[in-house]
């Protein structure tokens, strides 16, 4: 056979065509049989065919066929991105015993067919992609992709449950994890809230056991309040600065016993507490709740008096026996070694005072919905009695649904989570406190198992539903009857009128948005996020737990609004994924790096700066730059701006792109 | 120009591929058409792309260039794009001294998320060009001994 692929020496290229149908994505907008025949036009093409589905098994045989029938040494393939299956055609190619990266491939669908809405047009442009990749190819070269060792511990950003069982399932399959959480505690979101839909199992019960299975695991390191704060290198070998703030305790020495907190010279609690969600008060030594893990207090710098004002009796330190307490611990950078990246940060919510008609922060007795969460938990504020702020209890209660979710003021999407979860605080609610409870939803959303039959349930226990956006919320009454109270102003769709009902409670549905640094971390990380902030994964159906960058994977709602389990399932995901590329030992790198044809190089050091890896160094003796391979990422910087030619990046050779514009333009 | 009516640009792209390539992929997936005039070239980072990819692009018949990059901050080379700006700003005071109008030479930072920037990029920029016409460079003054062309030059200017 003289098809062993070294085109460049073994006289001319031999090309092979194929132009994919794609069912009829591409074949609706593109007139594939004409670009076959142009293709056969082209210099150097052998063969030109179409199919239906080249990425099928028959299609990729077909190529295969021919690179053996017809001795072909360069394959261009016309059908979707090459991000989408460059990997499957160079698999193909290497098959028939070629060099995979004597492959092109022209993408006719994303930027071709899904974009042009003349049939004539598209054909054109398909013609012109393919004269450019059937040019390029001519003059590629045979190339062997670069394996580099994993590392095989793996960092998981942000400790509530996505972070936490993704963080356990690495662990548990004998893998170091190192579990980074910036608040004092793990736990996130869902340990706040009571209990969870549509079980009504309670949240502590079935997520603290696990968040003291991460404390005692002999293969998770927790940090938590701690952040990543700088991430270098690449998949398989991630080098990650994590900040460790000063918690002024010692975790080693705390045992949690809180004798610090009774001593603390602040006799009664007076700073917000956030887990409360301000609903009740801290003092500036304290732990954020029972379970908190790690079980270890943490002193508030901006409320200590020690730290703040520099003068305090220290009764904390005193009370402590194990002398956990240091006011002059400072903040520790660590650098650590990782594999893979799993980020799970989380969201937030909905901050209600953006729809001031609403009332939030108006009257008093206008709740969020993770304000309730604490106030019906048995740990939470008022022990889990529902109590308005005055102690008094409410007889009605409205529940306004999509704030802040499903609205071209806010935000336009679902946050999927909120029928759910009001139809549980209903359910809460009414069993705490026998009130009347109003539901004022646009559509009810209850996709999942069980979730139909939970609404169901809801119906039947006498809770009200009124089908309507909430215009606003007063308290201008003109009745008697609405005198005292707060009045949900609707227009029932249902019945087709507007409604007035007065209640002596509002718990507003916030929906859920991202972090509000997604857009630092998404940096960090090298990763990207939509409009909304949600991080992007690769891809929204077959590729939901990876990103664009290799090695970082996703969990949990940073990626999008979602519940529980759908959060536990992603985490499951993010840890197989992660440990398939940390198993496998290594990574396979795109030989793209560049090189310097010493022959041509003037030693004139113009790549040297440009180079963002410091991977160029000039050689005094021969006067010569020099690329270390290793370092190179292979983003061609330095071959942009060589003066002389010298320098080149394998896959994107100069003499490759000359011919792909000259190809694209002159195709006819 | 008096076919301008009739005359459809043709314009080369050169996308980096960690965000803009993506993003117009992204436009392709959540279908949003727009014009077909442009041709995109692929490559790994904005950093990559030498002007003189820019000039053989419009000496070989491009009416128009569009360079896609990450936005600043986001290169997934750290820098490549503002060494890229960087070559863009020379290399529009170059084709100014040319006479080359410069709205042919368009340098937009198109993020992976984005797909309605390309579409709505590639559609100003086919819109421009329309408008302006085929780009039209002035006869180029060939090297001593090019012969037959040199000839035929002078022999047009002659004319």
């Amino acid at each position: 056979m003289s098809n062993n692929g070294n085109g460049r020496t073994n006289g001319s290229p031999r090309i092979g065509v194929y132009i994919c149908h794609c069912g009829i994505n591409i074949a609706a907008k593109v007139d594939v049989e004409r670009v076959t025949r142009f293709a056969e036009t082209l210099p150097g093409v052998v063969v030109s065919k179409e199919y239906k589905f080249m990425c099928s098994d028959p299609g990729q045989e077909l190529i295969q066929k021919d690179i053996r029938e017809h001795d072909l040494n360069r394959i261009v393939v016309a059908s979707c991105s090459p991000l989408m299956h460059e990997e499957t055609f160079r698999k193909a190619t290497a098959n028939a015993g070629l060099n995979p990266f004597y492959f092109q491939m022209a993408n006719i669908r994303e930027h071709v067919s899904w974009v042009t809405k003349d049939k004539d047009l598209g054909t054109e442009k398909a013609k012109a992609l393919v004269a450019g990749a059937v040019r390029r190819v001519s003059l590629h070269q045979a190339l062997e992709k670069k394996r580099v060792d994993v590392h095989p511990d793996v960092l998981i950003v942000g400790g509530g449950i996505a972070g936490i069982h993704a963080a356990l399932t690495i662990a548990n399959s004998g893998r170091k994890v190192l579990l980074v959480e910036r608040e004092p505690t793990i736990g996130g979101h869902m340990a706040m809230f009571d209990k969870t839909f549509p079980t009504l199992d309670c949240a502590a019960c079935i997520l603290t056991p696990k968040m003291s299975q991460v404390k005692d695991h002999p293969n998770i390191t927790l940090w938590s309040y701690s952040e990543v704060t700088k991430v270098d290198g690449f998949a398989g070998n991630f080098t990650i600065q994590v900040t460790r703030k000063p918690r002024y305790v010692n975790e080693d020495e705390c045992v949690g016993c809180m004798l610090c907190i009774d001593s603390c010279v602040y006799k009664q609690a007076r700073v917000d507490d956030e887990f409360n969600q301000g609903l009740s008060k801290r003092k500036p030594i304290y732990i954020p709740f029972p379970q908190a893990t790690p079980p270890v207090v943490v002193i508030d710098p901006e409320t200590c008096m020690q730290l703040s004002k520099g003068k305090c009796k220290q009764l904390c330190a005193e009370a402590c026996e194990k002398h956990a307490i240091d006011f002059n611990q400072k903040e520790e950078v660590i650098e650590v070694q990782a594999g893979a990246i799993i980020l799970a940060t989380g969201f937030k919510t909905f901050n209600p005072m953006r729809i001031p008609e609403y009332g939030y922060g108006r009257y008093l007795n206008v709740y969020t919905s993770l304000e309730v969460e604490r106030l019906v938990n048995a740990s939470g504020p008022t022990g889990g009695e529902v109590v308005l702020r005055d102690g008094s209890k409410p007889k009605s209660i409205a529940i306004i649904h999509c704030v802040g979710s499903r609205d071209h003021k806010t935000n336009k999407y679902c946050s999927r989570v909120c029928c759910m979860y009001s139809l549980k605080l209903a359910h809460l609610m009414k069993e705490r406190s026998n009130a009347e409870v109003y539901n004022f939803y646009i559509d009810m959303r209850t996709p999942g198992k069980g979730y139909e039959e939970f609404y169901d349930k809801l119906l039947e226990e006498g809770t009200h539903f009124i089908r309507g956006r909430v215009a606003e919320v007063t308290d201008w009454a003109l009745t008697d009857a609405e005198e005292g109270k707060m009045i949900v102003r609707v227009e029932d769709t249902l019945v087709g009128m507007p409604r007035r009902i007065p209640v002596d409670m509002v718990i507003l549905s916030v929906g859920l948005e991202a972090q509000p640094d997604a857009d630092d971390v998404r940096r960090l990380f090298g990763v990207s996020c939509s409009k909304q902030g949600w991080f992007t994964e690769r891809h929204p159906k077959l590729a939901p737990v990876s990103t664009a960058t290799d090695g970082v994977f996703l969990a949990g709602a940073c990626q999008g609004p979602k519940d529980i389990p759908d959060t536990v399932a992603q985490a499951g995901a993010a840890a197989a994924e992660a440990l398939a590329m940390i198993d496998k030992g290594f990574v396979e790198l795109e030989p793209n790096t560049a090189f310097i044809d010493e022959e041509v190089c003037s030693g004139c050091k113009s790549c040297i700066p440009m180079c963002p890896y410091t991977a160029i160094k000039r050689d005094d003796e021969k006067k010569v730059a020099v690329i270390n391979e290793a370092l190179c990422k292979g983003c061609g910087t330095c071959v942009a701006t060589c003066p002389s030619g010298a320098a080149q990046q394998n896959l994107f050779l100069d003499e490759q792109i000359y011919e792909e514009i000259e190809g694209v333009l002159n195709y006819v | 120009m008096s076919d301008a009516a009739a005359f459809e640009p043709r314009i080369v792209a050169f996308f980096c591929n960690w965000c803009t390539y993506t993003a117009a992929d992204l436009t392709g997936v959540s279908r949003m058409a727009y014009e077909p005039n442009v041709r995109v070239i692929r490559v790994m980072c904005s950093g990559r792309i030498d002007p003189e990819f820019i000039l053989a692009a419009l000496r070989e018949g491009a009416d128009g260039v569009l360079i896609g990059g990450c936005h600043p901050g986001d290169c997934h080379y750290i820098e490549g794009n503002y060494k890229m700006l960087r070559r863009y700003r020379l290399l529009l005071k170059y084709l100014r001294a040319m006479g080359v109008d410069e709205r042919r030479v368009r340098l937009e930072w198109i993020a992976a998320s984005e797909g309605d920037k390309v579409q709505r990029v590639v559609n100003e920029l086919t819109w421009t060009i329309r408008e302006l016409g085929p780009l039209a460079l002035p006869v180029m003054p060939q090297p001593e001994g090019a012969g037959a062309s040199e000839e035929s030059a002078l022999a047009e200017a002659n004319a």
